[in-house]
């Protein structure tokens, strides 16, 4: 018993029933349920003082408050979308937040229509015909991509293609998805931020397993050759994995259309800027039905043959298959995934593709406007942009990026010469102040 | 008792019953041609159809939705080996303060509130774990039992050592197996012995130069803690092996007993299960990493450190790299940290008292046999008939069930654990639940449910015939 005499606030336990319960089990106190040896029981203390509630926020708001206030043009795979008030107020239905896994479908039938109805809009948006609810995120999806790829049957090969510019995150993550196996990591060239066709083609050959390209990139430039990509990994059988984002997804290319074998990527749907918090998207084609990685929600019947939601296909998974299972996922991203789903309801096919238009549009009037700026050329890259672009700077950018910092901006520096700015509905208010602020440290 | 969580109920000879709520691609859908886009056509898709209903018939849609699930607060949640307690709502508006999420690519020098809070729940956790460094970065419990595993894997690398294989007890969770799968070991499986344990003569046998890691939780599954821990631990490290702690069951330990303490050098924790963050129907969860003095240069990179009270991300010697894209479930951490500040070294200590005397009183009320035992926070009791049949019909009695059927080691097996949020009321509703469902015969378990939102469902079929998007969809 604690030291202090006072418990847990959210163990509900009176003195009484403490004793009652006690007298029923047939024991003098607690301690005598624990059956630990004292050799390697713990005498000491954790030295954390227990808190009020309004102690505990007020702390965390002093905390919070040491962080700079910035506006962030940052992205690189985890954007700021706004998100509607909707969402925080339905999502955060206890019945949803403190529900589990859906192992009993027949209490969880709104959870499950819920996940069905994401996997859903994500078959919609890919034109991919399977998606799972959720992975954790956008770099641990693309290595479940590149295990699914080494374990297909229909796949041969060791090698996995990556772009040259890719964010770190993903890239390292990737390497330790695959240091299980005898797969190899390259990266292919760049030319001008989109993949070097030419040298993915000399680089391509039948013991690539896979070829990973992104739309947009890292850089924010939109690809222009990935139905060339998707044939030239057809012809060397292997498989095309495309990261991409929910947002980018409806005003792209549909993935399926160039040839894309796996689509992954960070939904950047359902919540905002979050320290990292976010969902990782996975979408295959039917092929691949028995190899996908997480959880799956199907359409069935019940006893009286209504149409009912359950997860299915559950031998992939390691709770029952455990070292032979797909993915050692269990826990995932499901209330994001969720928050994602009603996020784009909210929206419809309208704003959501209204929505990814103004990717396009804020992101080129922010570039045009830096552009004027001297000792700055913006765009970097002579692409097209879906919200974020690169800009080379005159002088050494990470010192630039500093001084961006001093007057209220928080951005990329990604080289020497080199700043990236993401821009959103959530700052595309402030893109005049920031070109001023770029005027003051270029 | 009734089952009144669901707030309709099925009825019979309706055409529309089972459509309980229509999808929403069923409400209203409009397709939007993309045509007059500010890129050029050949860089875009032709057309979008999504779902378009107004936000009033979302916010019905997602209610009614909410009415068909069962969450902590619909009742109790025994489910065994998942520690599904409550989630205190002040964490949910600490996690949702303005600020709390910012960019992850923010510098040190912009977020040192934020950094010196994550440097704070690292000491927190490595105290309570009694270990010496924590990771935040794993967004789940598998995805921490893979980074303890690619700890391991580097640590025996830099050793010059290949070892080959990963030993983990039969009655383990499917995670262990597969995050070792992952990480590229062969698996050695452990028969339990006969009092339900780690068979200590197994484990000497077992082990050999290519032992990696043991993975173990205590207590097990069975609630069970391993007296030989110290014994174990000593086989493990004389082999050269490291003794990994599953977090799993650690509500169980809180104050009385640190992983560190019995020997482990790499553990991950489960924040949903020990420090109440909601499960959210599956995750977001965070699966940090505590690890011994020796595994700490292993870590993800980057770690919180702190300098003359700068804090600041620093990169571990010889890092095994990243296991998230960014800096990991940021906010579900934030919630851990917050729950952990509320409750402080005495409530942690009650909170393992409190699931302790929760489950064995709840087995004290049961008429079922619990093969095993002294078990801590859960038990395992045997249905002695179909155990999916008996979870089936407490559903009825308006209580989640059990985890049934595992571990395998009792027969038709019903693994309970209450939490220590649960009443003496809540836990003798409980148990009313169990022992109607053993007094029904076979017909009313076969038949049940019969009071949820759908009747059983014929999960064979499902996978029989997989139909995973609404455009599969006929009817």
């Amino acid at each position: 018993m604690s030291d202090t005499g006072r418990g847990s606030p959210f163990a509900p336990h009176t003195d009484a029933e403490t004793a009652a319960m006690l007298d029923a089990i047939g024991v003098e106190s607690q301690e005598e349920l624990f059956d630990i040896p004292e050799d390697v029981r713990f005498d000491g203390e954790f030295g954390i003082a227990p808190r009020s509630e309004r102690e505990i926020r007020h702390e965390i708001q002093l905390h919070l408050d040491r962080d700079d206030d910035l506006t962030a043009f940052l992205g690189r795979g985890h954007y700021d979308h706004y998100v509607p008030s909707m969402v925080d107020h339905l999502a955060d239905r206890s019945e949803f937040l403190s529900s589990y896994t859906q192992y009993q479908p027949e209490i969880a039938q709104g959870f499950l229509q819920a996940l069905f109805e994401y996997q859903s809009m994500l078959v919609e948006l890919t034109g991919l015909e399977i998606a799972n609810c959720s992975m954790y995120d956008g770099a641990s999806a693309l290595g479940e991509a590149a295990t699914l790829a080494l374990r297909a049957r229909s796949v041969d090969g060791t090698r996995v293609l990556i772009p040259e510019l890719l964010a770190d995150g993903r890239r390292a993550v990737l390497e330790n998805y695959l240091a299980g196996t005898d797969a190899t990591i390259e990266r292919y060239p760049m030319a001008d931020g989109n993949a070097d066709r030419e040298a993915l083609a000399d680089a391509l050959d039948d013991d690539c397993a896979m070829v990973y390209a992104e739309n947009p990139t890292v850089r924010g430039t939109i690809e222009e050759g990935l139905s060339e990509i998707g044939e030239l990994a057809d012809e060397h059988g292997a498989l095309f994995c495309l990261g991409t984002d929910g947002v980018a997804l409806s005003l792209l290319e549909k993935p399926a259309s160039v040839g894309a074998d796996v689509v992954v990527g960070d939904a950047a749907l359902g919540l905002g800027a979050s320290g990292g918090l976010g969902l990782g998207l996975f979408a295959t084609h039917e092929d691949f039905l028995r190899q996908v990685p997480g959880r799956l929600v199907g359409v069935g019947e019940d006893s009286d043959e209504n149409r009912a939601y359950t997860l299915t296909l559950q031998t992939r998974e390691q709770h029952i298959r455990r070292e032979r299972a797909t993915s050692n996922i269990c826990t995932n991203q499901a209330w994001v995934a969720l928050r994602a789903a009603m996020h784009a309801a909210w929206l419809g096919a309208d704003g959501l593709v209204g929505l990814a238009e103004d990717c396009v549009t804020n992101a080129r009037d922010l570039a045009d406007r830096l552009d004027d700026v001297d000792g700055v050329e913006a765009p970097a890259h002579d692409r097209h942009h879906f919200r974020e672009f690169t800009v080379r700077t005159d002088r050494p950018a990470a010192e630039m990026r500093e001084e961006l910092e001093d007057e209220g901006f928080a951005v990329h520096a990604i080289d020497d010469q080199l700043l990236q700015f993401c821009v959103t509905e959530t700052n595309a208010g402030q893109i005049e102040d920031l070109a001023a602020a770029v005027e003051v440290v270029a | 008792m009734r089952y009144d969580q669901a707030t309709w109920t099925r009825e019979d000879g309706d055409e529309n019953a089972g459509s309980y709520e229509p999808l929403l691609a069923e409400k209203r859908s409009t397709e939007v041609t993309v045509d007059e886009s500010p890129l050029p056509d050949d860089l875009t898709r032709e057309s979008v159809e999504l779902p378009d209903p107004s936000e009033p018939e979302l916010a019905r849609h997602y209610t009614r939705l909410s009415q068909m699930n069962y969450g902590v607060e619909s009742g109790p949640f025994p489910l065994g080996s998942c520690t599904m307690k409550y989630n205190p709502k002040f964490t949910e508006d600490v996690a949702a303060l303005p600020g709390a999420g910012t960019h992850p690519a923010r510098s040190a020098a912009s977020t040192q509130g934020t950094l010196e809070l994550r440097h704070h729940l690292q000491t927190y956790l490595a105290r309570i774990g009694g270990m010496d460094s924590v990771t935040l970065q794993p967004p789940a419990g598998a995805a921490g039992e893979f980074t303890g595993i690619l700890v391991a894997k580097a640590y025996h690398e830099e050793h010059g050592n290949s070892r080959s294989e990963i030993i983990v007890p039969e009655s383990a969770h499917g995670t262990n197996f597969a995050s070792a799968a992952l990480a590229g070991y062969d698996v050695v499986s452990l028969p339990s012995a006969e009092d339900g344990r780690v068979d200590v003569d197994a484990l000497e046998a077992a082990v050999s130069d290519d032992t990696a890691a043991l993975m173990l939780t205590n207590p097990n599954t069975l609630g069970l803690f391993e007296r030989d821990i110290d014994e174990i631990a000593e086989i493990v490290h004389g082999a050269g092996g490291l003794l990994y702690y599953d977090g799993a069951n650690l509500n169980a330990l809180l104050g009385r007993v640190r992983p560190g303490d019995m020997g482990f050098d790499v553990m991950h924790y489960n924040v949903h299960k020990t420090f109440a963050t909601p499960h959210g129907g599956g995750g977001p969860g965070a699966g940090p990493v505590g690890v011994v003095e020796e595994f700490a240069p292993y870590l993800p990179s980057p770690q919180i450190e702190e300098r003359d009270g700068e804090y600041e991300r620093v990169e571990p010697e010889h890092t095994i790299g990243k296991v998230h894209g960014f800096a990991g479930n940021w906010l579900v951490l934030l919630k851990t940290y917050a729950y952990i500040a509320r409750l402080g070294d005495s409530g942690l200590t009650d909170t393992s008292a409190k699931a302790v005397l929760n489950a064995n009183y709840l087995a004290s009320q049961i008429e079922y046999e619990i093969p095993f035992s002294p078990f801590h926070h859960e038990f395992v009791a045997s249905a002695d008939r179909d155990a999916a049949d008996v979870a089936k019909r407490m559903l009825d009695y308006g209580v989640h069930p059990p985890t049934t059927k595992w571990p395998e080691i009792v027969d038709e097996a019903l693994m309970t654990e209450p939490t220590e949020a649960e009443t003496k009321a809540a836990l003798d509703q409980l148990a009313r639940a169990f022992n109607n469902a053993a007094d029904d015969d076979d017909e009313a378990l076969e038949t049940a449910p019969e009071r949820t939102a759908a009747g059983r469902i014929d999960q064979a079929d499902a996978a029989r015939n997989p139909r995973l998007s609404w455009q599969t969809l006929d009817d």
